[in-house]
């Protein structure tokens, strides 16, 4: 199977990887996928005082079309509000990326990691 | 030092210039072209001879008489008419198989179709260096068990079983025994009478001859039974109808000839260069070899690197072609089941790459690909939040992993 | 050597043969491995399905590669009569045994009910294969092949069966169509069947490579099981360069097909018109609608194993009744089912021509027939006297 040319730029060139301190009040994580499934995505959002997403990293482990998907939500949703950001939806990654059916559950994958983060960022307001 | 560099030749190999210039020569206008049935003229007759003094080289490799080699279209039709074939033939004796749950999907898959049509199947679990254990072998036959098919050499992680032994007990308790040799023929001997088997599949183009071509050998002595699974004009003794390739058959008959001559010489350089591979890949941390290594094929590594997914991996050596898991099955999304039946963690089954040597592999492409690899490892391992884990202490077994 | 056994095979097109080259040395991939060599090979496979397709006007999806047309009718009869509960087959008394020997061993082992098409002198579905079909039930299995190998010729299927309402009926049709292919314009769904096998090597491809036309309306299950390949209908890693080689060859002869045709047709004629000349010699079916290169004639003393010998001799290949059955001595059946009596089926010849014959070639076949004809009737009348 092919991939598309958005896919392999964003395996190549993969945006904004890295880690933020979890414990951090303004950092959101997500971690979504199980090893066992063959893809863990872990998303994290840096979210500021008025609930714009200012910075967002990754790190995956899965196929490239898992790599791309989780790239590519790093960059949709910077400059995002949350609630913005939650209404990004995984037909919206698929279309972009140009995945095929067999791997549509990665771009899946991507839209659950943005709710995990969103959610524990939420939690950690309380 | 030409890109991709081919290191998939369990999956297919290139035709040996030699065999591909004896092929063309029956396949074009100066050549011989005719229909090997047609028994009235000077084209068939030619065809006829070409074809036969192919069955005599497949026959040499594995120790057979020429008149015990059936053609087929490739192993796995080869594998369907052995277990169809037999089991329809003597269902009257008993309705049991047994197999091994790392036989290639051309074995399984047949069996599921035996068991729809009311047989019974045992698929037996390997140790977890991928041998098989006589002695649960043993314990699975019964009184209706009619037929045992375990490979020689399994195509993903190309460990040997120990057929002498299996057949020694087959034979004692007059079961027929199947064995594909798809992986082992030409890579290291294949003997039918020391081995005891009484049906062996055969394949042309996993050992530089073409595709679409493959044999079975039937055992005359005791004699072998088979009920045909392809009906027609009668070729191939009965077992098997449909015109001849004569082409392909030439080539298979040259692929065999060629691997009787150079197989020593050529197991021990694959050996060496699949040794130094190994030896290079084995400094990078958190590395398994998957399968025995005593016990395995020259050309074959099958290893795992864990905390990187074995399709990404794929991508990242784009200049090198391996595959993950075997290609017949590379469509689906599944981890090997071959690896999960040795009983290798789905996690490492997912971090897997086959690399498998062969004739035209040289020492320089060895040296690149270790050095690729290294690379490669080092950059998915920064994407891996696993990695991290793992470095940070963490065990992965004891985390609460969503599953999907 | 003269060669006019074209109905058993025929010489690979050198445009076929360079078109495979390359898949049997550089571009030697798995069409499933996900590398670059596999994805060529994949794409290679895709691009000759579409071919092949074109040849019968029938979509690339309809097409599963088998490993020759013998295959293709065993996948097409024993894989539709895997699915359902043994019904009533009808076979035409002139199939190739690819056909009837598939149908017998269903009729033995597995229940299903045979019944067995006459044919006309002509060699067409008499009154009596109609009355038949008219008996027919859903679920039941038809097989009549589209052109017949020994006397090329044509059944008019298509009217028949749309006379006949069966596919209104619910009756599955299969179709051997390895000698039509290439030689006569064909359209799958014009046609009305749901099965079509057909052959490379016929049409000057490789040997070791024919497809079956599906109507994916029929559910038919596989017989060779494993990896999944040909959507899972028909298992075993591809012959890539043999189906590459198909996919040429199937264009070639669709591009070609009227001239060749009008080629043949003036080959045959000729040929007929000599042979007409010859006293004894009778033209089986001469009045029907044939292939245009098929002509199958008796003679009237000679047997037709004895004058291929000679003719093979003088260089000149030919066949007596197909290849495929010519281990046995007996008479051919399809000529027996067509009213001939067993002695005159036997002095039977077939001459099959193909593209690369020529006028001189017809001439000297001619000639050489007459003077071996000749010399049997010297040896007769010596032992007369």
């Amino acid at each position: 199977m092919a991939y598309s040319e958005k896919v392999l730029d964003h395996y190549e060139n993969p945006r904004n990887v890295g880690t933020f301190d979890k414990d951090d009040t303004s950092v959101g994580t997500g971690m979504v996928g199980a090893p066992a499934c063959g893809d863990v995505m872990k998303l994290q959002l840096k979210v500021s005082d008025k609930g714009v997403i200012e910075d967002a990293k990754f790190k995956t482990y899965g196929c490239g079309s898992a790599i791309a998907s989780s790239s590519l939500v790093t960059e949709w949703v910077k400059g995002k509000s949350i609630d913005e950001a939650l209404e990004i939806k995984n037909s919206d990654i698929a279309e972009e990326l140009a995945l095929p059916p067999v791997k549509i559950h990665c771009s899946v994958l991507a839209e659950d990691a943005i709710k995990a983060a969103i959610e524990d960022y939420k939690g950690k307001q309380k | 030092m030409k890109k991709p560099i081919y290191m998939d030749n369990s999956a297919t190999t290139p035709c040996d210039p030699r065999v591909a210039e004896k092929l063309c020569q029956h396949l074009t206008t100066e050549g011989v072209y005719g229909n090997p049935a047609s028994r009235s003229h000077e084209y068939g007759w030619l065809a006829d001879e070409a074809a036969e003094a192919g069955r005599a080289h497949v026959a040499a490799l594995i120790g057979a008489s020429p008149k015990e080699i059936v053609w087929t279209s490739g192993a796995t039709e080869s594998d369907n008419l052995a277990l169809k074939g037999a089991a329809h033939f003597y269902k009257k004796k008993g309705n049991h198989l047994i197999t091994v749950k790392t036989e290639h999907k051309a074995i399984l898959d047949t069996c599921r179709q035996l068991e729809r049509e009311g047989f019974e199947v045992t698929y037996l679990d390997p140790k977890e260096d991928g041998r098989l254990d006589l002695a649960v072998l043993e314990a699975a036959i019964k009184p209706e068990t009619i037929l045992v098919s375990v490979m020689h050499v399994n195509n993903e992680i190309g460990v040997i079983q120990n057929m002498s032994a299996i057949g020694k007990l087959t034979r004692e308790k007059g079961i027929l025994l199947h064995c594909d040799a798809a992986q082992s023929a030409g890579k290291i001997p294949v003997d039918v009478n020391e081995m005891n088997v009484d049906l062996l599949s055969l394949s042309a183009h996993k050992i530089y001859g073409p595709k679409g071509i493959g044999a079975l050998y039937v055992r005359r002595k005791p004699r072998v039974r088979l009920e045909a699974q392809i009906h027609g004009g009668g070729h191939e003794r009965g077992m098997r109808s449909g015109t001849l390739a004569t082409h392909q058959i030439v080539g298979m008959g040259e692929a065999f000839r060629i691997a009787k001559e150079e197989l020593a010489s050529e197991a021990e350089r694959i050996g060496k260069l699949r040794d130094k591979l190994l030896k290079g890949l084995q400094d990078i941390e958190e590395v398994y070899v998957n399968g025995d290594m005593e016990h395995r094929i020259p050309g074959n590594l099958n290893i795992s690197f864990n905390y990187v997914e074995g399709e990404s991996l794929i991508m990242a050596l784009k200049d090198v072609a391996v595959s993950s898991g075997s290609a017949c099955t590379s469509a689906s999304l599944e981890p090997s089941y071959v690896l999960r039946a040795l009983g290798r963690s789905d996690e490492l089954a997912h971090s897997s790459i086959r690399f498998t040597i062969g004739r035209f592999t040289t020492e320089e492409e060895i040296d690149y690909t270790i050095e690729l690899v290294k690379g490669k490892i080092g950059k998915l391992r920064e994407l891996s939040p696993l990695w991290d884990m793992y470095k940070e202490g963490i065990d992965l077994s004891s985390v609460q992993w969503a599953a999907h | 050597m003269i060669y006019l056994d074209n109905n058993a095979t025929t010489q690979m097109d050198p445009t076929v043969v360079e078109a495979m080259l390359p898949y049997l040395k550089e571009k030697f991939g798995n069409p499933s491995s996900r590398h670059r060599q596999g994805r060529a090979a994949r794409a290679a496979i895709e691009t000759a399905r579409e071919q092949v397709a074109s040849l019968v006007s029938a979509h690339p999806s309809q097409v599963i590669f088998t490993g020759s047309g013998t295959e293709a009718s065993n996948l097409a009869i024993k894989g539709y009569a895997a699915g359902i509960t043994p019904s009533s087959l009808f076979i035409g008394s002139t199939e190739h045994p690819s056909v009837t020997s598939t149908a017998n061993k269903l009729a033995r082992f597995d229940g299903w009910h045979n019944l067995e098409l006459p044919v006309t002198e002509n060699g067409l579905l008499s009154d009596e294969a109609m009355e038949k079909l008219n008996t027919a039930k859903p679920g039941d299995l038809v097989s009549v092949m589209l052109a017949n190998n020994e006397t090329g010729v044509i059944q008019p299927i298509s009217d028949l069966y749309r006379q006949l309402g069966l596919k209104d009926k619910g009756i599955v049709i299969h179709t051997d169509a390895v000698q039509a292919a290439g030689k006569i314009a064909l359209n799958f769904s014009a046609l009305g069947v749901h099965l079509m096998t057909l052959s490379a090597h016929k049409i000057h491809g490789p040997k070791g490579m024919g497809a079956l036309i599906r109507d994916k309306s029929i559910v038919i299950e596989p017989q060779i099981n494993g990896g999944g390949h040909e959507e899972g209908l028909r298992s075993g890693t591809e012959n890539v360069a043999a189906i590459v080689g198909f996919g040429a060859a199937a264009e070639l002869a669709h591009d070609a097909l009227v001239q060749t045709n009008e080629k043949l047709l003036g080959l045959r004629t000729k040929l007929e018109n000599g042979l007409k000349m010859i006293p004894g010699i009778e033209i089986i079916a001469g009045k029907t609608e044939r292939l245009a290169n098929t002509s199958c004639f008796t003679m009237a003393s000679v047997e037709g194993e004895t004058m291929l010998m000679m003719l093979d001799k003088a260089g000149i290949a030919i066949a007596s009744g197909s290849a495929c059955s010519s281990h046995d001595s007996a008479p051919s059946k399809t000529l027996t089912a067509m009213g001939l009596d067993k002695n005159r089926a036997r002095r039977a010849l077939r001459v099959s021509l193909g593209k690369d014959n020529t006028e001189n070639e017809i001439d000297t076949f001619l000639d050489t027939l007459k003077m071996k004809l000749a010399s049997f009737d010297n040896v007769a009348s010596n032992v007369a006297i």
